[in-house]
C-alpha cells in the first residue's frame, strides 16, 4: 500500500491547519457563507438535507485496516454510528457538525486520510479496478499509475478551476471492473505486443444528464506519458470546455461538439510540446512506486480445496457465499472475496461502525491488512487463503456481513436519493430495499443470475442508473415521487447507455415493473446461461415494453 | 401559506422559524404567514438569520395547515422535517420532533407490506 512520505503528510496536516482556520472564521462570522461555501466544498463538506455531510477520499478504494478502524471511529465519534460507502469508490458521513469538521479532519489525517477534492471542480478521487494486485485476469496492477494521477492532480495549479469536476478510472484487466468508459477519462493498462506497458486511453465518458460512452483517442500511450498525455488532455478542455452552461461544462459535451477525431489532433498537438518534458516519467519514479503496491508476501496455502470442500459439506450457505463471493486470485491458494453491504432490506453501501472495525479485524488477520471499496458499494478482501475462507466467512456471519448476492439482482446500487441528498427528486434507498426484501429468496436470484441493477435519485446519476441491466431513475413530478426504468445498460468493456422503456411507475408500482421486467427475461432466454444483458441485447426493448404496458406499450 | 426553515450553521440541523420560541429543530411550532406582510415579515427574519450567521439555506417553503400543524408540500421538505425514511431510529422522527401529521409518505407497496 502507498505509505505518506514526509511531503504527503505536511500537505495535508497544512490543509487540516487551513481549513480548521477557515472553520472558525466562520463561525466567528468573520467569513460570509458564499465566502466560505467553496473552501468548505474544497474539503468535503457539503450542507445536505439533515445535516452537513463529509465526503472522504479513498484513493483508487485502498484501505488498511488501521484506516478503516478509524473511519469507524469517525462515525461514533462524530456521526451516528454508520457511513455510506459510495459509487466513487469514497465514504460519506450524514450528520457530521461543522464545529467539529477539523478534529474529524485531524484524526482521518493521523491515518493518512483527508477529503480533499473530494467536490469542486477539480480532478477528483482516481477510482480502480476493486480486484487491482490481486484478480488472476489483470495484466498489471493499476493503482501505481492511479497513485502517480493522485500525486500529479493534488492541488494542481492549472487544474483546481476547470469548467467541471473530472473523473479519471484505471483498469489493468480486460474485464473492466471500473466503468473506464463512463469516466471523463478511462485508462485502460495494457501490454504491448514488446510487452511493454500502456495504455488504451479513453474520453469523454460519462452519465448524468447526457450520458456519452467514452471515445478511444489511444490505442497505446506508453506509461512514461501518462502525465504528458493526461495534461495535454487536461489543457485542451481547459481552455475550450464550456464555461458558460454548467450542463454542458463535461468533456464529454467537447468531446461530442468538436468531434472526436478534431479533438483528439488538439490533444496530440498539445502533447508533442510537452511529451518529452519533465512530465515524462522516470522508470526509477514508477518503480519507485510500484514497489508500494508489491504483491504481499503469499505463502503456499494448498490445503485450501480440501478444507473448502469439508467447509461445504458442513454449510451449504458457506458454499453459496463461496460461489457467489469469491473470485479467482493470481495466487491458485488464494482467493478475492466481496463483502456484501447489500444485506436483504439494508441500504445499499452502508456500514456501521462495528460492521467496519469487524472487517478492519479479518483483514489484519486473514487478508494481510487491506480492504477495497468497490464501486458497486461493497467491501472486497483481495487476498485471503483459500484455506481460511470458512473462517473469514464464519467472521463475517458475526457482523451480518455474509450475504451471499454479488452481482446478483439484490447486490443493488444506490444513491442516497432524497432521505438524504439535497438535490434529490426522489428517494432512492428504499426502491432498493423494497427490490431486495422482494427478491430475497436465495435460489430465486440464482435462478435469475447475474443481474445489476442500479437505481438514482436525480438525473445526476450517482446511482449508476445508466449503466445498469436494469436502471432506475427517480424523478419528481407533480409534487410525486416517479420512477423511470431503463434497460440495457451496463458499465463493462461493452459499454452501453440503458434505453427508457417508457412511462414512469409510481412508489408502489416500481417494484412489481421491476419483477415483471425479470419474469419477462426469465420466460424468453434461451436457457440458464442466457444473462439477462445477453438476452435483453439478443431481442430488444419489445418484448418488455409489451409486459409493462400491454397495449399501450406503442404508445410508450 | 409559507414557513421559514433555514439549516443551523454550527451543525447543519434543519430548524423552523416559530414566532414566539425563534429558531427550533422541529416543524410542529412553525406558524405559517398568512399574507403577504406576514411573509416579508418571515423573510426578514431569514434574512438577519444570514446576516448574523445563525443560519444558512434558508427558505421560504409552502405548507398546508393540516390538524392545526404546518406539513410541508413538498415530500422533500416533508423528509427534511422528519430525517431520512429508511431510518426512522435517527432524525427529528426519533427526537419526538416530527407532528404524525408531517410525516413523509412511507415507501411500502401493497405487496410487500
Ligand atoms: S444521483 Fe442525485 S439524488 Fe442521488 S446522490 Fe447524486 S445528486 Fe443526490
Amino acid at each position: 500500500m502507498y505509505r505518506y512520505d514526509e511531503f504527503d503528510q505536511a500537505f495535508v496536516n497544512a490543509r487540516v491547519a487551513e481549513f480548521s482556520d477557515q472553520v472558525q472564521r466562520r463561525l466567528s462570522g468573520e467569513l460570509t457563507e458564499d465566502q466560505f461555501k467553496p473552501l468548505r466544498l474544497m474539503n468535503g463538506v457539503y450542507l445536505q438535507l439533515h445535516a452537513y455531510m463529509l465526503r472522504v477520499a479513498i484513493p483508487y478504494g485502498t484501505l488498511s485496516s488501521r484506516q478503516l478502524r478509524m473511519l469507524a471511529h469517525i462515525a461514533r465519534k462524530y456521526d451516528k454510528g454508520y457511513g455510506h460507502f459510495t459509487t466513487r469508490q469514497n465514504i460519506q458521513y450524514n450528520w457530521p457538525a461543522l464545529a467539529d469538521m477539523p478534529a474529524c479532519l485531524a484524526d482521518l489525517a493521523s491515518v493518512e486520510m483527508h477529503a480533499i477534492q473530494t467536490s469542486g471542480n477539480c480532478i477528483r478521487n482516481v477510482t480502480a479496478d476493486h480486484f487491482a494486485g490481486a484478480a488472476a485476469d489483470e495484466v498489471a496492477d493499476p493503482r501505481p499509475y492511479a497513485e502517480i494521477l493522485r500525486q500529479w492532480s493534488s492541488v494542481h495549479p492549472e487544474f483546481s478551476y476547470l469548467p467541471r469536476k473530472f473523473k479519471i478510472a484505471v483498469t489493468g484487466a480486460e474485464r473492466d471492473r471500473a466503468a473506464i468508459q463512463v469516466h471523463d477519462i478511462g485508462l485502460h493498462l495494457k501490454k504491448n505486443e514488446a510487452g511493454e506497458l500502456g495504455f488504451a486511453v479513453y474520453v469523454g465518458g460519462g452519465q448524468g444528464r447526457t450520458p456519452m460512452i467514452a471515445k478511444k483517442i489511444k490505442d497505446f500511450l506508453p506509461e512514461e506519458h501518462l502525465l504528458s498525455y493526461t495534461t495535454a488532455i487536461m489543457r485542451v478542455y481547459n481552455l475550450h470546455g464550456r464555461r458558460d452552461n454548467k450542463y454542458k461544462a463535461r468533456i464529454k459535451i467537447l468531446v461530442h461538439e468538436t468531434g472526436t477525431a478534431e479533438l483528439s489532433a488538439q490533444i496530440e498537438q498539445e502533447w508533442l510540446a510537452i511529451k518529452d518534458g519533465e512530465l515524462k516519467l522516470p522508470q526509477s519514479d514508477i518503480q519507485a512506486i510500484d514497489r508500494y503496491f508489491a504483491l504481499p508476501d503469499l505463502p503456499a496455502r494448498p490445503e485450501g480445496d480440501e478444507a473448502i470442500k469439508l467447509a461445504r459439506l458442513d454449510s451449504r450457505d458457506f458454499g453459496t457465499w463461496v460461489d457467489q463471493n469469491v473470485i479467482t486470485h493470481k495466487h491458485p491458494d488464494y482467493a478475492c472475496v466481496t463483502i456484501s453491504l447489500k444485506g436483504i432490506g439494508e441500504a445499499p453501501g452502508d456500514a456501521s461502525d462495528a460492521q467496519m472495525n469487524l472487517v478492519a479485524d479479518i483483514a489484519e488477520r486473514y487478508a494481510f491488512d487491506e480492504i477495497r471499496v468497490s464501486h458497486e458499494q461493497n467491501l472486497i478482501l483481495p487476498h485471503v487463503a483459500r484455506a481460511d475462507l470458512k473462517a473469514v466467512y464464519d467472521r463475517l456471519v458475526e457482523g451480518q456481513l455474509h450475504t451471499a448476492n454479488a452481482g446478483l439482482i439484490t447486490d443493488i446500487i444506490a444513491c442516497p436519493g432524497l432521505d438524504y441528498c439535497a438535490l434529490a427528486n426522489a428517494r432512492s434507498i428504499p426502491v432498493a430495499q423494497e427490490i431486495s426484501d422482494r427478491f430475497a429468496d436465495p435460489v430465486r436470484q440464482q435462478e435469475i443470475g447475474e443481474l445489476k441493477l442500479k437505481i438514482s435519485g436525480c438525473i445526476n446519476a450517482c446511482g449508476h442508473h445508466h449503466v445498469g441491466h436494469i436502471g432506475i431513475l427517480g424523478v419528481e413530478k407533480k409534487g410525486t415521487e416517479l420512477y423511470q426504468i431503463t434497460l440495457g445498460g451496463s458499465g463493462d468493456e461493452v459499454t452501453s447507455i440503458g434505453e427508457i422503456v417508457g412511462r414512469g411507475f409510481a412508489p408502489e408500482e416500481i417494484t412489481d415493473a421491476v419483477e415483471t421486467v425479470v419474469d419477462t427475461y426469465l420466460g424468453l432466454r434461451l436457457d440458464k446461461s442466457e444473462k439477462f444483458l445477453d438476452a435483453y441485447r439478443r431481442v430488444g426493448a419489445a418484448p418488455f415494453k409489451e409486459a409493462l404496458y400491454g397495449s399501450d406499450a406503442k404508445a410508450a | 401559506m409559507k414557513v421559514l426553515t433555514a439549516n443551523r450553521l454550527t451543525d447543519g440541523i434543519a430548524v423552523w422559524w416559530c414566532e414566539t420560541d425563534g429558531w427550533i429543530e422541529t416543524i410542529l411550532g412553525a406558524k405559517p404567514a398568512a399574507s403577504k406582510d406576514e411573509e416579508a415579515a418571515l423573510e426578514a427574519v431569514g434574512t438577519e438569520a444570514g446576516r448574523t450567521n445563525f443560519a444558512v439555506d434558508i427558505n421560504l417553503i409552502d405548507v398546508n395547515v393540516v390538524e392545526g400543524v404546518p406539513v410541508p408540500v413538498r415530500i422533500r421538505e416533508r423528509i427534511r422535517a422528519a430525517g431520512p425514511t429508511n431510518r426512522t431510529d435517527l432524525g427529528k422522527q426519533a427526537e419526538g420532533k416530527l407532528p404524525p401529521q408531517a410525516a413523509p409518505t412511507p415507501f411500502i407497496t401493497p405487496a410487500n407490506a
